[in-house]
């Protein structure tokens, strides 16, 4: 088998093994509630037949092990449980599918992460590409000044500056982003605005410095030297000799704060009240709703799991050391 | 000129010998404007947070007749949603917020740190468990882990501190034993082992002053990362809970009256004060660990 | 004659570290003519790299030239724009680095580096110059020169790449090459036959060059005139043959100090240690095959092989971090642990290591005071003031003094650092000492000092040695007992005037003949035999 091949399976194989970890990781939490929670949940006055029927919903009566299949085995055609709101003492269950909560929320962020990620990784390259090639420059030392204040500051400091310039001062933007399914796109695009802008400074800052130390660490090699001391142009140096050797770091880079900009969702959705699966998990963890959080925990894992392993890929599939056994 | 050879005269730069604390003033007369920016700032804060009853005119959780009253010589910042005086809770939230971060960010240094290097050293089956279980912790978000933890444990500051510190050890952990394989592979290490020295003289003795510089680094910015950390979860209301004053909930509790800021631009300003104060810190630190990166990269023949 | 190719005049060139500028190079003429090949000789931080960079024009991030003149067949470089440079870059003046394997981007295929200045500067049309490129290969005695090129980098040798960087050079048939230490890194079979195809290339083409190295005997066969720098500054420059022979500075007799050292070899058949049928490996990679060595009692054994040898290896069998697969290292006739954890502190003690590089082999973080007093407490229990005492008294025997004690190493000189090591060594009053490579990272003064004082030492104390080294004109200097290692084997081991002295085996017949002298016409006559 060629040898790129294996590494990818390999590294294929790793990423599922992590994911199993993780998944009985998140499965595992449940394991650590205190006993008595049926009854935090139900309420003081339930009967022991609700508790009784409620423990029983939950499998508590099953060990662990079996309880793990079944809920990964769910887990796998889509079936995320039933939430613990919506229950009450009387044994009437108005609790709703996890996954009929997550789905609409789902599509809400990953439609702002989207819009964020496809100005912020172009933008981000540029600048980095730019200040790296350009090194001491005054375009250099702003833009870095620049970024090393952003990245400084929280996401929530940064999203009520542009709430306290662009909605209070000067009304440009709205400051709730409350979107629905039926929103039309550009009114969808004009109302995440905001949140977007919140989270491409603060992405843009972290690539860009990261793609600048990569690009830096690169144009040090001495076959780019070498390449200078054949007489060939600048152009010809970065985007023949450079470019083929920096797929590599640049995946990673953007994988990184792709994952990065997973999480910083949290935040914003809360400071916009944006309906997005951030939102949801901060209000389930206020409201102990379990097997909502673990459903958001696994979809933000999953996620940043995948990101790496694209980044990963990427490494290798351009590596010449594979490309090219020997 | 004549070469008659002598190993004593051979050029070997020897320094002045001067005392640690000229050695550090004359480096600190050196440093860059950035970096005593950075020490001013860290300094006043550490000062606002040691004397805060002292240096606060209200108590913490002492409640004025007035919710949100305006900016005014008795309530310098006025007050919040239910009458406290801002401008004391910021000073208490010094001590609060930089506290709890402080201690996380130590025992995660102790957790982390501690496996790091004997995982380093040792270099068998113990390095390969720890490792593997790390690069699990690793592939969840740490924001995400914390929430799903905290919504198990529940929201008291002990969970939040043990939670974090837990969590932000396995980068301390990665690091460490990164610096401090570096160092394991140099032939003095190997000396010592030839020697027949005891795992804890090579540890103490030969790893650890050679990997503090790089660990002192990166305490400035996990103490950075913690202290977002915790600002974000306090933020989100899962983290500090009231009465006690921290950044972070002062952000969230009085976010509402940025609507106001056309109005009155200072109320709309009182929720930016707690988050600025958050950013300034981080900046401050980020400035002292870029110069201290600066000066002591790699393995420097003095400190 | 006619105008030079290339002349430099009073050339300044600052480096940045440290947070200050500091002098490399501080006012150096150099001329050079058509097809003339001169040799830029210097110890470590001579300037040696920097002045002949200095010759494209260029200068490293970092540097700066700062004063002076560059005139490269006529035109001022100093003055010319960057883009004009560019045009002479690859062109009419090459490059051939030291390291070709960080040199070759790891991205594309050898053919297409090697034409690349070529295209660019539009000197020839692809086919055109891809065919002369495989020539080239041919030239350079590379194998398969049709097909090599279609090659990455990973996919050759060291040795081969070396070769196809020259060829690079060639390719467009520059006025001048600039060869930076072109066989440094390579193992000393294979650094001949790159020097032969080298020299080969600069002859058929009258192509004027600059060579640098450190290695004298290197640059009397590739040179017609040598130019020797220390500190950035020339001590001399002379036509080859007349600095060989007549040197007018002292200091450039001190290039070749170790060879003038020869030591008589004695015998002795008191064994202190013998290494019986070892077979080691690392994982499943083996690396000792079956290997015997006896060290007599205060005499000197020179273990000597290439790279990938084994004769490492041997020394870390014999201390015990590479237990063996089978056989056994024997101390006094007694079989010793074979893991160093199960030894003694006694048997740790009677054989003590001193490392090639002395800069890593020492704790930065420790003053001389403890490095040297550790072993003095851990072994024989020394503290307080019978250390401090004990302390000075080796630092005497080393040659230095006592004020060394309060320094930390990165206040040491190459030389004082390896002094140090050495006295770490003595400090547990062993019966064996293993140097590895104890002289290569040194300049040569100071080589021959450190190997006079390991010379004293044994007089005077009767410590025996195991000396693992690469470089002949070292064991020359200081064994008494060679053993000859090729792939993890023992050649063979005998007395140093027996192994010197023909008949030899293949590979010890190769070993010997690889070693350029300073006969400038050895080349010639390797290649002709």
């Amino acid at each position: 088998m060629h040898p790129i091949l294996t590494t990818v399976l390999q590294r294929l194989a790793m990423g599922v093994i992590t994911l199993f970890f993780v998944s009985l990781i998140i499965f595992s939490a449940v394991e650590f509630l205190p006993g008595d929670f049926t009854e935090a949940i139900l309420g003081q006055s339930a009967t022991d037949e609700t508790v009784a029927a409620f423990r029983a919903e939950l499998g508590l009566d099953k060990p662990a092990y079996l309880r793990y299949i079944d809920w990964i085995g769910a887990v796998m055609q889509g079936d995320l449980g039933q939430s613990f709101s919506g229950r009450s003492a009387s044994g009437v269950d108005r609790s709703r599918a996890v996954a009929d909560l997550i789905g609409p929320r789902l599509h809400n962020t990953l439609f702002l992460a989207l819009m964020t990620a496809l100005v912020a990784v172009p933008l981000a390259l540029f600048l980095g590409i730019t200040t790296a090639l350009w090194r001491g420059s005054f375009y250099d030392r702003s833009v870095n000044a620049v970024t090393l204040t952003t990245i400084s500051m929280p996401e929530f400091l940064v999203a009520y500056l542009l709430i306290l310039l662009l909605v209070s001062l000067n009304p440009v933007f709205p400051s709730l982003a409350n979107i629905d399914a039926d929103t039309p796109f550009w009114e969808r695009v004009y109302k995440s605005a905001l949140p977007a802008l919140t989270l491409l400074l603060v992405i843009v800052a972290h690539m860009m410095r990261m793609t600048r130390a990569a690009i830096i660490n690169l144009l040090a090699s001495p076959y780019i030297e070498m390449a200078r001391l054949k007489g060939l142009s600048p152009a010809t140096v970065i985007l023949r000799h450079a470019l083929p050797n920096a797929w590599a770091p640049i995946a990673n880079v953007v994988a990184f704060n792709l994952a990065y900009l997973v999480v910083g969702v949290v935040v914003v959705e809360v400071v916009f009240v944006y309906p997005g699966i951030g939102q949801l998990m901060v209000d389930s963890v206020s409201a102990r709703d379990i097997p909502v959080v673990q459903a958001c925990a696994l979809i933000f894992a999953g996620t940043y799991i995948l990101l790496n392993l694209i980044a990963d890929i990427v490494s290798i599939v351009t590596n010449p050391r594979l490309l090219h056994p020997r | 000129m004549t070469e008659t050879y002598s190993a004593k005269d051979e050029v070997g730069q020897v320094r002045q010998r001067r005392s640690r604390w000229d050695r550090i003033w004359t480096e600190l007369k050196k440093a860059p404007i950035t970096a005593w920016f950075g020490m001013i700032v860290i300094a006043i804060y550490v000062i606002v947070a040691v004397f805060a009853p002292f240096i606060a005119p209200y108590g913490e959780a002492e409640v004025h007749p007035l919710p949100f009253a305006p900016w005014s010589p008795e309530h310098l910042f006025g007050t919040d949603q239910i009458g406290r005086d801002v401008f004391s809770r910021l000073i208490y939230g010094a001590r609060n917020t930089i506290g709890i971060a402080f201690l996380t960010t130590i025992l995660a240094f102790l957790i982390g740190g501690g496996l790091g290097l004997v995982a380093a050293i040792n270099q068998s089956w113990l390095d390969q468990i720890l490792s593997r279980a790390v690069d699990v912790l690793m592939a969840i978000p740490a924001l995400i882990f914390a929430l799903m933890l905290l919504s198990i444990f529940g929201s008291s500051v002990w969970s939040l501190v043990v939670i974090i510190a837990l969590l932000d050890s396995t980068r301390v952990f990665r690091l460490t034993r990164a610096v401090a394989m570096n160092v394991v592979v140099m032939d003095f290490v190997e000396a010592a082992r030839l020697r027949g020295e005891g795992l804890g003289w090579v540890m103490r003795r030969e790893i650890l002053p050679n990997i503090l510089p790089p660990l002192v680094a990166e305490f400035g910015l996990r103490f950075c990362f913690v202290f977002l950390t915790i600002a974000a979860l306090s933020f989100l209301g899962v983290g500090i809970q009231p009465p006690t004053a921290d950044w972070g909930s002062m952000v969230r509790q009085n976010a509402s009256l940025i609507q106001f800021a056309q109005y009155d631009l200072k109320a709309g300003l009182t929720p930016i004060l707690p988050a600025a104060a958050i950013a300034l810190l981080t900046i401050a630190v980020n400035f002292v660990v870029d110069w201290f990166l600066i000066k002591t990269s790699g393995l420097r023949d003095e400190v | 004659m006619s105008d030079p190719l290339l002349h430099i005049k009073d050339i300044h060139i600052d480096g940045f570290s440290d947070e200050r500028w500091h002098k490399i190079i501080k006012g150096v003429d150099l001329t050079l003519h058509r097809g003339q090949v001169l040799g830029l000789i210097g110890e470590s931080g001579a300037g040696k790299s920097t002045l002949g960079l200095a010759a494209m024009g260029f200068a490293r991030p970092g540097c700066r030239l700062t004063r002076g003149g560059i005139w490269f067949d006529g035109e001022d470089l100093m003055q010319a724009s960057e883009s004009r440079k560019q045009t002479l870059r690859g062109a009419r003046i090459a490059y051939v680095a030291q390291s070709a394997a960080a040199a070759f981007n790891p991205a594309h295929r050898l053919i297409d580096q090697t034409i690349e200045a070529t295209l660019r500067h539009g000197l020839r049309p692809g086919d055109d110059a891809a065919e002369d490129a495989k020539a080239l290969y041919a030239a350079m005695d590379l194998p398969d020169p049709e097909t090599i090129g279609l090659r990455y980098p990973h996919q050759v040798s060291g040795g081969q790449l070396q070769r196809a960087m020259t060829a690079m050079a060639m390719s467009a048939r520059p006025d001048l090459i600039i060869f930076d230490e072109p066989t440094t890194a390579l193992d000393v079979t294979t650094q001949v036959n790159v020097l032969a195809a080298m020299k080969d290339a600069v002859d058929r083409f009258n192509t004027a060059a600059i060579y640098i190295t450190h290695d004298l005997a290197v640059v009397a066969q590739m040179a017609d005139r040598i130019k020797v720098l220390r500190h950035g500054e020339e001590v001399e420059e002379a036509d080859t043959r007349d600095m060989l022979t007549n040197p007018k500075h002292p200091y450039t007799r001190s290039l070749w100090a170790v060879r003038a050292l020869h030591k008589p070899s004695l015998r002795e058949d008191d064994t202190i240690l013998s290494i019986n049928n070892v077979t080691a490996s690392y994982g499943t990679a083996p690396v000792l095959h079956d290997v015997s060595i006896r060290v007599p009692k205060g005499r000197t054994v020179a273990i000597v092989g290439e790279s990938g040898s084994g004769k490492s290896t041997t020394a870390r069998v014999i201390t015990g971090l590479l237990p063996p697969l089978k056989g056994a290292v024997q101390f006094h006739g007694d079989t010793l642990p074979p893991a160093l954890k199960d030894r003694s502190r006694d048997q740790l003690q009677q054989i003590q290591m001193i490392y090639q590089m002395a800069d890593t082999a020492m704790n930065p973080r420790q003053r001389v005071s403890e490095i040297i007093g550790r072993p003095l407490d851990f072994y024989r229990g020394l503290k307080g003031k019978a250390q401090a005492q004990e302390v000075a008294r080796l630092l005497e025997l080393i040659e230095l003094d006592d004020s060394f004690a309060d320094r930390l190493p990165g206040e040491l000189s190459g030389g004082q650092k390896q002094r140090i090591c050495i006295a770490r060594a003595l400090a547990a009053e062993p019966e064996l000492i293993i140097c590895d490579e104890v002289t290569s990272a040194l300049d040569q003064v100071v080589q021959e000092g450190i190997l006079k004082l390991l010379l004293r030492l044994q007089d005077d104390l009767g410590v025996s040695y195991i000396f693992i080294t690469h470089d002949i004109a070292t064991v020359e200097a200081i064994a008494d007992e060679i053993v000859v290692m090729h792939q993890g084997k023992v050649v063979e081991q005998g007395p140093k005037e027996d192994i010197f002295a023909p008949p030899h085996p293949a590979y010890t017949e190769l070993l010997l003949s690889s070693v350029p002298t300073m006969d400038p016409d050895w080349l010639e006559k390797v290649r002709q035999t």
